[in-house]
């Protein structure tokens, strides 16, 4: 019968010889191979000694930013809670009290804000949403723990360090965002 | 009265010091086979293994062996309780019944007295070893029947019947090697190995084709891959494993690796000379004393972990069979082989012995 296209493999359809039908040989070259996959170079990483090295893009744990001066910038708008696809993100909003004008960027901050990491898929949907480059998705991911309740991180936890009191870890945190001007 | 009977305390005391050392030694070596089933497995496989627990993960069978005492112990209503205790301990008991009769080494002197290396030097060794292998067939038979599963019994009368099956190639290939050597007794069969200086004195370069058959039954009597059928139905049905649970799961599965390292230690002292070290003369170092013993016992060692790493080596290469290609195998190839082999042999010892 003709063949369609010019990619047909014809299968051997011989019946086996007598080498071949001890198996034995067939067997001591299957051995062989396993074998020399002693000598292999192995690709497991060794955790926590040796990490693999993330993309830059790579969607981690969440940051609350703030600005140069060390402000909050998260106005409690509710953009990233309304974007969520998976509900992770609650806030309550209060005003801004005379004497904090160096804490909040502007009249309305977020007093509660709690990212539930159980349900979080890690999308960033939030940090397009932001309005106020306020909340970014940075290069760690959530250690493991052993309770629901930990899971849900505040926002102390969740927020990015000063970066006038501790420009290190504020640096750190920053990652590969640094920009050199910042836009708002 | 008891000092009427002449009691030989000594012998006592230093069979009861061997039988303590033989089987802890085996519990031990057990327990790290299995860790190194696991390393050799991942190196097979382009990974590591577990290197975790302990430096380098040598206490991993620690922490297996505590996870298997922390599960927790089911037993199913209506199983007979008996029997279902039974199963997993006749298996552990005929695995290390049959250490005793294994020599594992040339005698030590210690106390003026000449210690062998060997619980019970009995002259039908190799009988011996075999009842004791085919009583380890109850163990599953038992196991698989108290656990009041159809799927268990199915999957234990596979086990079962693919154990025997392959227990009469294994004796006939036995009777060939046994007609070359002359006597039953494991010991003897060492000795007439050690004791020959020839670059030949192993019995697996008179008797071939036997050492392969044997290690094929070797094989599928510890239901090693690829005659693994037992296993793998407790991933597809059940198998007799089923309904066990914590350490009497852990009997079972322990018992197939003291099997496996018994199973490895008979392999090397019948066909590869057990405690012999090649082109080493012991008679010429006599006076080395108890550490010609060590020597031996470290030579029967190294066989011992080639072996080992064979079965694991096999166990990672091949797929297994399917329960036809298993009896086709046994009853239809392995047997007719071994009844050659036995002609054969027999025919070439009447044509030198003329």
């Amino acid at each position: 019968m003709q063949a369609l296209t010019n990619r047909v493999k014809h299968v051997d359809r011989k019946p086996m010889s007598f080498i071949e039908r001890l198996y034995l040989p067939a067997i001591f070259k299957g051995m062989f191979i396993t074998f020399m996959h002693i000598f292999k170079k192995k690709p497991t990483i060794n955790y926590p000694e040796k990490k693999r090295p993330f993309s830059p893009v790579f969607r981690g744990l969440h940051i609350l930013n703030r600005d140069a001066e060390g402000r909050e910038n998260c106005t409690a708008c509710g953009l990233c809670a309304v974007a969520c696809p998976a509900e992770a993100i609650t806030m309550e909003a209060a005003e801004r009290k005379a004497g904090e004008e160096n804490l909040y960027r502007e009249e309305k901050y977020a007093a509660k804000y709690e990212i539930n990491m159980l349900r979080c898929i890690f999308c960033g949907l939030c940090e397009e949403a932001c309005p106020k480059d306020a909340i970014y998705l940075s290069e760690t991911f959530a250690p493991s723990d052993y309770q629901r309740k930990q899971f849900i991180y505040t926002k102390d936890e969740l927020l990015i360090p000063h970066p006038i009191e501790q420009p290190e870890a504020y640096k750190k945190a920053l990652g590969n965002r640094a920009k050199t001007n910042t836009t708002n | 009265m008891l000092l009427a009977i002449h009691i030989d305390w000594p012998l006592i005391i230093e069979k009861l010091a061997l039988i303590l050392v033989v089987v802890m030694g085996s519990l031990g070596i057990a327990m790290y086979t299995t860790f190194a089933e696991r390393k050799v497995a991942a190196i097979l496989q382009d990974r590591r293994g577990p290197n975790r627990a302990g430096p380098f993960g040598l206490l991993q069978p620690l922490a297996d062996g505590l996870k298997l005492f922390f599960k927790e112990e089911i037993i199913p209503n209506f199983s007979s309780k008996f029997l279902f205790i039974l199963g997993p301990s006749l298996a552990m008991l005929t695995a290390i019944m049959t250490s005793a009769v294994i020599p594992w080494g040339s005698s030590v002197h210690f106390f003026s007295r000449d210690i062998p290396l060997q619980i019970a030097n009995v002259d039908v060794g190799i009988l011996y070893v075999f009842g004791v292998v085919s009583l380890g067939v109850y163990g599953i038979m038992v196991g698989s029947w108290a656990s009041n599963n159809k799927f268990s019994l199915m999957g234990g009368l596979r086990a079962a019947s693919q154990i025997i099956s392959y227990e009469l190639a294994m004796g006939l290939s036995l009777i060939a090697l046994i007609m070359v050597t002359g006597n039953l007794s494991i010991k003897g069969m060492v000795e007439t190995q050690v004791q020959n200086p020839h670059w030949y004195a192993w019995n697996v370069f008179k008797q071939p084709l036997g050492f392969l058959i044997f290690l094929i039954c070797a094989f599928a009597e510890c239901n090693r891959t690829p005659f693994d059928l037992p296993e793998a139905e407790n991933e597809l049905i059940g198998g007799y494993h089923t309904e066990y649970s914590s350490m009497k799961l852990g009997f079972y599965l322990f018992a197939e690796y003291i099997n496996m390292f018994i199973s490895s230690v008979i392999m090397a002292s019948l066909f590869f000379g057990g405690y012999d070290l090649p082109f080493f003369n012991e008679a010429a170092h006599a006076d080395w004393g108890n550490w010609l013993a060590l020597i031996g016992i470290a030579a029967l060692m190294a066989k011992v972990v080639f072996f080992l790493f064979l079965f694991m080596w096999v166990r990672w290469t091949i797929p297994r069979f399917r329960y036809d290609q298993l009896m086709n195998l046994g009853w239809k190839i392995l047997i007719p082989l071994a009844l050659v082999n036995m002609v054969v042999t027999g025919g070439l010892i009447l044509y030198f012995n003329r």
